[in-house]
């Protein structure tokens, strides 16, 4: 299998474990739900990112399914990243939403979906470790220009649209700035109860 | 330049103009509404022998590449198409009674295919590849009606075409069709096959490979004389080379078993299939017979080559120091798939030594594989292709125009350098 998805090694690295490039993502472990939900979206025209909607275009569900699954399995290390220096209270608050939320405004905490781990939950939330601020920032934008959509109920969409420019930036930031964890496989199917509605969760 | 295009535009309006009121003339003095050929009376018929064929010609015409919306309901239509003179909105041709093809009758189907004239006589764009479709029988065209009945209705309105001036006005297309279009039905060369006529059928008719392979002028036509010699194809900035010319993708020098893997699986040990032919093998050819897709190849090899001379081989000297870039970039990015010896892995890692499509006169293709990569398409013959990655972001202009330079030359390969202005220009091309 690993021959052939050299197609997407330049950009995600040979394990999926990404690159020294500030925006491709991690993509090894994340859930295969999740990892074939966007292969599909990325070929129907559903999630836009010219490169990969011109890589995926013609490929049946069956083999996108098993490309999902393949980098679903894999556990490499984390890809060397020099985090930029962050002002501590934008680190602050960024750490205050990622692992409290914002009660007051509705913002329900990342880890109360993507795991306390974040590294996802089966079969179709992502894990948000290992990625990078410029990679985070960008799909937070495309939610809340409802450019990158889900299936509805959209919690996603929900949540982004309360989130500030420098909510965005300090989550953002915070998410970029943390270690591997000890277990990189995400939480298992509905270990806990979200406090949201959401499609991909099926 | 800008000038120029100005004044190519005027003279395209002045003659168009003139065409128009030419042909306009004699158009007045004939029947608006011609029934074609057509001799059947309204009848439906809706045996599943007739529905299965009409499925299995929708698919050897591709109607579901244009007339459905990626990921959207098939043939609700929709889709933009981009073309040098503006957006066109392909048509819903479900049978949805209002804003569908629902009451359209068999005869002006046919009519439609036949002639390139909507229900109300309206003259259609030539996007739709009618002067292909001409050549299909009243039969096969039948059946292909009787299917699109056959599928769910979609009540999605079509979205009005969005041509600039003067290309909205559509009495144009009369000059456009009297220099373009000849109507009529493939007529079989008794001299030749059943395998081949067949082919023949397949190629000219629903195919409608010409509508690439032929190089578009100006006016948006392709000239009969030309036929599958091969053009730039407008807006998506791929090459579609020459079936004719054993220096592009004519296939004399080939088997027709490696021919027949390529139209049907997506690769063989010549070549892989990419860009828009990729679309074609996805929706179109991975379904059509082992009978068929060989028919197909037997007419293709036998294409006759235009008598050609070989390109002087000092014309465009290449640099040493950009030849050894090339091979240093070559031995590190590439050689792990294609090899050292340019040989590759066929089928899975195509060869780029003696690789029609890498020497080719307009490096437009090889240099938008490096930078964008690609995976052919999924087929039943092929289910699980092996993918090339894009080296866009890795490889700076000089860098690719070095490796295209030197896959181009190397191994014997008989093809001209690129130049770093050359890659450049193609990585704002469409990736489609």
């Amino acid at each position: 299998m690993e021959a052939r998805v050299q197609g997407c090694v330049t950009c995600h690295g040979q394990q999926g474990q990404g690159t020294a490039n500030g925006y491709f993502p991690r993509i090894a472990g994340k859930p295969a739900g999740y990892l074939f939900n966007q292969l599909r979206a990325f070929r129907d025209g559903r999630r836009h990112y010219t490169p990969m909607n011109y890589l995926v275009a013609y490929l049946p569900d069956a083999y996108l399914q098993e490309i999902a699954s393949h980098f679903a399995q894999l556990r490499p290390a984390f890809a060397p990243f020099q985090a930029p220096a962050i002002a501590a209270p934008v680190l602050q608050h960024g750490r205050a939403l990622v692992t409290a939320g914002d009660s007051t405004r509705q913002i329900p905490a990342c880890v109360s979906c993507h795991g306390l781990g974040l590294t996802g939950m089966e079969p179709g939330i992502p894990g948000l470790v290992g990625l990078r601020p410029a990679y985070i920032t960008a799909q937070l934008t495309r939610w809340k220009t409802g450019d990158r959509r889900a299936t509805a109920p959209d919690c996603m969409h929900r949540i982004v649209n309360r989130l500030t420019d420098n909510d965005m930036v300090a989550v953002s930031a915070w998410l970029g700035s943390l270690p591997a964890p000890q277990d990189l496989s995400p939480d298992a199917r509905n270990t806990v109860r979200m406090p949201m509605a959401c499609g991909s969760q099926g | 330049m800008v000038s120029r295009q100005r004044s190519i535009l005027l003279v395209l309006v002045v003659i168009l103009s003139v065409a128009a009121a030419l042909a306009g003339l004699w158009w007045t003095n004939q029947d608006r509404v011609p029934a074609g050929a057509a001799k059947t009376v309204f009848a439906r018929d809706t045996t599943s022998a007739i529905l299965a064929k009409g499925e299995y010609l929708a698919r050897a015409g591709d109607c579901i590449a244009c007339h459905t919306q990626p990921g959207s309901r098939e043939f609700a239509g929709g889709r933009a198409m981009e073309t040098p003179f503006g957006s066109l909105f392909v048509p819903n041709i479900t049978p949805d009674d209002e804003r569908g093809i629902g009451r359209w009758t068999p005869d002006e189907f046919y009519r439609m295919m036949h002639t390139g004239r909507s229900r109300d006589g309206t003259l259609l764009y030539p996007a739709m590849p009618f002067a292909s479709y001409t050549k299909i029988t009243r039969e096969d065209s039948d059946a292909i009606f009787s299917y699109l009945l056959s599928v769910p209705p979609i009540a999605q309105p079509n979205r009005p075409h969005e041509l600039r001036f003067p290309f909205n006005n559509r009495e144009l297309l009369v000059g456009w069709r009297a220099l373009y279009f000849k109507e009529g039905e493939y007529v079989p060369e008794p001299r030749q096959t059943t395998e081949w006529n067949r082919g023949a059928y397949l190629v000219q008719g629903l195919g409608h490979c010409a509508m690439c392979h032929t190089a578009i002028n100006a006016l948006g036509g392709s000239s009969q004389s030309k036929a599958f010699e091969g053009g730039m194809i407008p807006n998506q900035n791929w090459y579609a080379p020459s079936l004719t010319s054993n220096r592009e993708a004519g296939l004399g020098e080939w088997s027709i078993d490696e021919i027949v893997n390529l139209l049907q699986g997506g690769v063989s040990h010549r070549g892989t299939v990419y860009g828009p032919m990729a679309e074609v093998v996805y929706n179109s050819l991975q379904y059509l017979t082992d009978e068929d897709v060989k028919a197909m190849a037997v007419y293709l090899k036998a294409l006759p080559s235009p008598g050609e001379k070989p390109l002087p081989p000092t014309a465009q000297p290449v640099q040493p120091a950009v030849m050894e870039l090339g091979r240093k970039i070559y031995s590190q990015q590439c050689a792990v798939c294609h090899k050292e010896d340019g040989k590759g892995y066929p089928p899975d890692y195509p060869p780029l030594a003696n690789n029609q499509s890498i020497e080719m006169a307009t490096p437009v293709n090889p240099i938008r594989m490096v930078l964008n990569g690609g995976y052919p398409p999924g087929t039943k013959r092929n289910p699980r292709p092996h993918g090339m990655p894009p080296f866009a972001h890795l490889l700076n202009d000089e860098d690719i125009a070095a490796v295209v330079t030197y896959i181009r030359v190397a191994w014997g390969n008989s093809g001209t350098p690129v130049t770093p202005a050359q890659a450049n220009q193609m990585r704002s091309a469409t990736v489609e």
